[in-house]
């Protein structure tokens, strides 16, 4: 029964991988609304919001900064992936392999489900502090990078080995469990967050942005952590999906959709999932810290003498279950459970296009058991803002090459598919523009002390003009003789 | 008419996991009533909405 039903989502998953997708499945607004809201009302909006907190950003410089970061997201999805899909249509992965040739393009699904892996890692991890609360497991705080007791390692692998088997049989049914969960799961985080809203003084509507600055957002790190501003804030949001839309890794999703301008469907995962679940989580985070603030000192003045191991846990199951109850905590667990199954299936499927003949049950195994090993380690949770950002500066100048491959090699009279058109399986150009940003960005990091967070807008450019800079020097020659 | 039943059901739980939390905001009830609510929605939402979904919507 399992067998049957695991082989029939591959045989669907598989559908039009190496064609373009027909009128027929061509599908409406109301499928990609969904999918955007749901999959990005993740158990990881839970830790994102109290890590805005714990880097000391204002409430103007959150509220706007998302506002901005968001929008520049959607316009992204809209007018960089969107149309290339549309116009394409087909999988990231095979028009990678027109591009760059198959060698390259298994290079990029390695790092690719690396990359999946331990973005699993940090749901299973959100899941696991959920799961912990019965038996008063001790959380993770701030500034931990290894697991701190055994209970931890344990409800780890027991959210890790139930998420692993689900994704290697039963993956249907969590897509259809997690699109039922998704309109709830967003009220939880609404209804969780306003109702700790008297805990901080608020009385009424009124009262909230003098709140929410003096004791939510106040603009002071804790201990440990880096000042965020406006421009953390707007580059994060902007970026923190990277790999989907400048890195066209949404090409998969687009390319069933009727028109481009669906792109602006992911509008709804941006506003909701990025903007209302991570404030709400903020404020779940806030709670915590003002309860702790001794008398006589403000919240700004207590943080700015709170010792580094005194650090209260932002681990997200404490937080919702001291908002939302019971329900606060099934939230927890079905947010990062529902997405990190889809995940670790993804991260499966770029393993086995390597090597198509592996099973797939085998690869979702490896990838789970990796995907836990990774999930016992805090550190993934707690510095998931930087983690995301790596994510995406290192899938990202895969975007920039499709960009230019697909609008400006034709108009410089180069040949764009160069592997599918010279029979190449590796394309040079794509290799160096990939190396030559990632070593640029890192440059720029470790030298001149640019945050990661503001790597990858020069590191777009940085990709583009090597890849046709160095396309336009291989194949000179070649176009000239053909 | 069962259908209707179920999703009326369904979107009481969910107004149930929502408005509660504003009652508590105008000091109308107590927090730990909220999270009863809540959890009386989330079990109405969940034993309900699964009955009522359309199982023929393919995901993208």
């Amino acid at each position: 029964m399992a067998k049957t039903s695991i082989k029939g989502h591959l045989d669907s998953v598989e559908e039009f991988e190496r064609v373009h997708v027909p009128k027929s499945h061509w599908k409406g607004w109301g499928s990609f609304i969904g999918m955007y809201a749901g999959e990005h009302t993740a158990g990881t909006e839970f830790v994102i919001g109290p890590l805005f907190v714990a880097h000391g950003v204002t409430a103007g410089g959150l509220i706007w900064g998302l506002l901005v970061g968001n929008l520049l997201a959607v316009l992204s999805w809209a007018f960089l992936c969107a149309p290339i899909a549309t116009k394409a249509r087909i999988t990231l992965y095979y028009m990678l392999e027109k591009i760059c040739g198959s060698k390259l393009t298994v290079i990029y699904n390695v790092v690719n489900a690396l990359m999946f892996c331990f973005l699993a890692g940090a749901m299973i991890a959100v899941s696991a502090t959920a799961v912990g609360i019965p038996f008063h497991l001790s959380m993770p705080a701030l500034n931990d990078w290894l697991p701190n007791s055994i209970g931890w390692i344990i409800a780890v692998f027991i959210v890790g080995a139930i998420t692993t088997v689900v994704a290697m049989f039963g993956y249907v049914r969590v897509a259809r469990f997690a699109s039922i969960a998704a309109p709830w799961m967003i009220l939880v985080f609404v209804a969780a967050a306003v109702a700790v809203l008297p805990q901080l003084g608020v009385k009424s509507i009124s009262d909230f942005w003098s709140v929410a600055k003096e004791k939510i957002w106040t603009g002071v790190p804790l201990q440990g952590q880096s000042k965020f501003t406006f421009w953390h804030v707007m580059f994060f949001a902007w970026f923190c999906n990277m790999a989907m839309h400048i890195g066209m890794s949404d090409l998969s999703i687009f390319r069933y959709a009727k028109k481009w301008y669906y792109g602006f469907s992911s509008a709804t995962g941006m506003y909701v999932g990025h903007y209302i679940a991570w404030l709400a989580a903020g404020i779940l985070f806030s709670v915590l810290l003002v309860a702790h603030v001794p008398a006589g000192l403000n919240v700004a003045e207590y943080l700015r003498i709170l010792p580094a191991d005194q650090l209260p846990s932002p681990a997200p199951g404490p937080l919702a279950y001291n908002a939302a109850g019971l329900a606060g905590v099934i939230c927890v667990i079905v947010a990062g459970w529902t997405t990190a199954n889809p995940t670790i299936y993804r991260a499966g499927l770029a393993l086995q296009a390597i090597r198509p003949k592996w099973k797939t049950w085998r690869v979702t195994f490896i990838v789970g058991i990796l995907t836990t090993l990774a999930a016992c380690f805090p550190a993934l949770v707690m510095k998931l803002l930087e983690f995301v950002a790596i994510y995406g500066l290192i899938l990202m100048p895969m975007g920039a090459v499709i960009i230019m491959d697909v609008y400006l090699i034709p108009k410089m009279g180069l040949k764009s598919n160069y592997a599918a058109i010279f029979g190449k399986s590796f394309n040079l150009a794509a290799a160096i523009a990939w190396i030559v940003t990632l070593i640029g960005s890192l440059l720029l990091n470790q030298l001149l002390g640019i945050e990661v967070f503001f790597l990858g807008l020069p590191g777009w450019f940085v990709a583009a003009f090597v890849y046709v800079v160095i396309s336009w020097l291989i194949q000179k020659s070649k176009v000239q003789v053909s | 008419m069962l259908k209707l039943a179920l999703k009326i059901i369904s979107y009481a739980g969910l107004v149930l996991t929502l408005i509660p939390s504003f009652l508590v905001l105008t000091n109308g009830i107590e927090l730990n009533t909220h999270k009863n609510l809540m959890i009386l929605g989330t079990v109405l939402w969940f034993g309900t909405r699964p009955f009522w979904a359309s199982k023929s919507k393919q995901e993208v």
